[in-house]
């Protein structure tokens, strides 16, 4: 994908070039690729490996690590649900299980027409709005289990 | 290389400050604008302009006379009654930006007060003016918090105005020796978790030989429930940057790294904003103020990974590895970052830098209790009527916290438990609750400081539920170097699992205790070795639990999905369908006006029904 789009490659080189004579610094390159697509796409790590000289294996070694990176293109709309210990205990898994309910799927996957995800996501720090939820960074506060048709209504309305 | 003088910048600000007539301060931390306070500053700008207020939004020489000052802050404390907004020492709560043109009106303009937006004190049946007035604040000593929420977190001459970087002109005159012994004689702990003595982990790393050497400040707040370090980097980053500049010239680093979670993009944003300031005015550099002291600081983020808390896995992180810790000694004061000899503290404790080296090392010493001084800075969430950021002396009391701070519990009378040290960490009884908070009185207690989280649990928690999302976390987190962790982990979480599923028989309380204290003993880091903790302070003080979990197959909170049914109560089922429109799956029967029956192969046991049913017709157990 990257191959045939010169403006997205050519801010991926900028973005290796910018940090890769700066010791140790994979893991801010890593944030500054997916910063750009959302992801990390396979083409970008290849590329890295190229251009700044790391090994492919060392690069996935790193994403593979680190829960911040994905590796696959997001969905259109990203939920994510904090499982924070405030959460938990105000009943986050049962606005996880609402969610799973309603999509069709389990935390951690898109549904099959990319428009949603789901994931559980380490503690946000609003610990006052228990159980918090975000929508591509909206925060959802409070949120009932009974609330999530209405509010996935709402996201979908929005869009037409 | 600019030399700049902070007094004058300090009377400069001042002097332009008196300009101002009032001051409205919109809470601007996370929190708060995610309960809309955004809006609200949004708000207060435009109504300022239709009712002819001068606002301004930032404090110079060219500031109008008599103007309004307009401005965001950090976290003011009292999240649970946000967003807040200070203005001129009035303090109101949950505003709306509707709220705004009546408090402009009638407080900005005729300098009435708006009684409705007032925080109500639910015992006294009284309205709270500002503050000073509110119980949730009374019993708490901010030292740390006293600016954070008050001051502009953007305007460094507003910090240095209130006495900031005063601490680092001192350090500078007193060297690095001065600084360390200053250090320790404040008593200050490390506030991370560990409690190292701050002063005598500076002078190992500045007794290393080498030049090269290297200041870190983790950033990196992976516990779930805390948002201390998050709170102070956004509300006052420049004690936070203060506090490296100090800690750097002791252990005589020539670079300072802030290791900031991805999760704080605002955090991160402000201080780097707060580095850019202070290379202007000189106080980062080749030559800070001319005393041929050399430093500079960057960041660097996290990536998710709650192992990089402990220090070697951060230094592997910041090297561009997988964040996986190492075998110690070597420890990083000698072999650190690259192999240099480093030290790494927490924010909380960097931001107590610069008030023990302006105020003095005694000062700070004399709060708290012996060997725990000072205060400490905890986030309050879970189910206490009052949730929040909060600072208290070393030595206050559970109960003073929870009861007096906290409000008591949102339901009840009595709070079934407190947790300290988040995964790392164990619970308080409500028989120690009168203990006073110090590192030792908790780890005797079988729990630890930790960096801050104080999470507060009622009837309706259930203690095995609690230790199985701990370790669950542990298991989630651990990176999988050495075994005891990463088999132990598993292992321990498998027995949970049995327990909570009704699965289990009483030998496994003994197996999971045997692995749990191999796992503490045999475990490569901090991670592993403090894992089993909410496990085995669970299984101390609420064995009972455990035990009707096996032996009744019975969950006392009713949380342990597993080993709960929903019934609907024919006598008391008025056949209203709350229930079956609430039913996810579609497992509730039953015609309207008649009663209703659960069909319990489709039931998912999601409590919905009982949460929907006015009649208490549904029953649980």
């Amino acid at each position: 994908m990257l191959e045939n789009d010169n403006a997205s490659t050519h801010n991926l080189d900028a973005i290796i070039d910018k940090w890769k004579d700066v010791k140790g610094s994979l893991v801010m390159m890593l944030h500054a690729v997916q910063n750009e697509y959302g992801y990390v796409p396979r083409e970008a790590a290849m590329r890295i490996s190229q251009r700044a000289g790391i090994h492919l294996a060392k690069i996935y070694e790193v994403l593979t690590f680190y829960h911040f990176f994905k590796l696959n293109a997001p969905a259109k709309y990203q939920i994510s649900v904090c499982t924070g210990t405030a959460c938990y205990l105000k009943g986050a898994d049962n606005v996880i299980k609402e969610l799973e309910h309603e999509l069709g799927l389990k935390a951690g996957e898109t549904t099959s027409d990319g428009k949603f995800s789901v994931a559980a996501l380490r503690c946000l720090g609003c610990c006052v709005l228990a159980p918090v939820m975000t929508i591509n960074g909206k925060i959802y506060g409070q949120v009932k289990p009974a609330d999530i048709p209405s509010i996935l209504r709402e996201v979908s309305k929005g869009e037409e | 290389m600019p030399k700049t003088d902070i007094n004058q910048i300090k009377n400069e600000f001042i002097e332009n400050y008196k300009k101002i007539k009032q001051r409205v301060t919109i809470c601007g931390d996370s929190g708060c604008l995610a309960q809309g306070s955004q809006k609200v500053y949004e708000a207060f700008n435009e109504e300022s302009r239709k009712f002819g207020v001068n606002a301004c939004v930032e404090i110079t020489s060219s500031c109008y006379e008599n103007s309004t000052y307009v401005v965001k802050s950090g976290c003011q404390g009292f999240c649970t009654q946000g967003p807040l907004v200070n203005v001129g020492g009035i303090l109101y709560t949950n505003v709306k930006a509707e709220d705004v043109p009546e408090i402009t009106e009638k407080t900005l303009v005729k300098g009435e007060i708006v009684e409705r937006l007032l925080y109500l004190d639910p015992k006294t049946k009284k309205t709270c003016r500002g503050i000073e007035d509110i119980p949730f604040y009374q019993k708490q000593q901010r030292i740390l918090l006293a600016d954070c929420g008050k001051i502009n977190p953007e305007d460094i001459n507003e910090y240095i105005a209130n006495g900031g970087y005063q601490g680092l002109m001192k350090s500078l005159k007193m060297g690095p020796d001065g600084v360390i012994a200053e250090v320790k004689t404040s008593g200050l702990r490390g506030r991370g978790g560990g409690g190292f003595p701050t002063g005598l982990k500076w002078e190992l790393a500045r007794k290393s030989k080498g030049n090269e050497k290297y200041m870190i400040c983790n950033a990196d707040e992976g516990d779930p429930g805390a948002y201390m370090d998050r709170s102070l980097l956004e509300g006052n980053p420049h004690t936070v940057i203060e506090g490296m500049i100090i800690a750097g010239l002791a252990i005589g680093a020539g670079k300072g790294i802030f290791y900031i979670r991805a999760e704080y993009p605002l955090a991160a944003k402000k201080v780097q904003k707060g580095i850019e300031y202070c290379h202007k005015l000189g106080l980062l550099g080749k030559n800070i103020m001319g005393s041929g002291f050399g430093y500079d600081l960057e960041i660097r983020y996290g990536a998710g990974a709650f192992v990089c808390g402990e220090e070697t896995a951060l230094m592997a992180s910041i090297e561009g590895n997988r964040g996986m810790p190492r075998p110690k000694p070597p420890f990083p004061s000698e072999k650190g970052l690259w192999g240099k000899p480093s030290a790494i503290n927490n924010v909380e404790t960097l931001a107590c830098i610069p008030y023990i080296l302006d105020k003095g090392g005694k000062w700070y010493a004399s709060m708290g209790v012996e060997k725990s001084a000072g205060t400490k800075v905890f986030a309050m969430t879970g189910k206490s009527k009052n949730s929040g950021l909060i600072e208290v002396a070393m030595g206050t009391t559970v109960k003073d916290i929870v009861y007096e701070i906290g409000g008591g519990p949102l339901k009840g009378d009595e709070v079934k438990a407190d947790q300290t040290g988040g995964p790392s960490g164990g619970v308080i009884n409500k028989e120690n609750k009168t203990m006073p908070i110090t590192y030792e009185s908790l780890q005797k207690i079988g729990s630890i400081m930790g960096s801050g989280g104080f999470i507060v649990m009622d009837e309706t928690d259930c203690m095995v539920d609690i230790a199985k999302f701990y370790l669950d976390f542990c298991v989630d987190e651990s990176c999988g170097k050495c075994a005891p962790c990463r088999i132990g982990g598993y292992q321990m979480l498998d027995i949970l699992k049995k327990i909570t599923d009704g699965k289990a028989e009483l030998e496994d309380l003994d197996k999971l205790q045997n692995v749990a204290t191999a796992m503490q003993k045999a475990s490569l880091c901090g991670l592993g070795q403090t894992a089993p903790n909410p496990v085995l302070s669970t299984l101390r003080y609420f064995r009972n639990e455990y035990e009707e979990h096996i032996n009744n197959k019975h969950c006392p909170t009713g949380r342990c999905s597993k080993l709960i049914n929903f019934n609907i109560l024919k006598e008391k089922c008025v056949g209203c369908g709350a229930c079956k429109r609430a039913c996810p799956v579609g497992a509730i029967g039953g015609e309207v006006r008649s009663v209703h029956s659960i069909d319990l192969q489709k039931c998912i046991k999601c409590g919905q029904c009982f949460t929907a049913c006015k009649f208490n017709a549904v029953r649980r157990g």
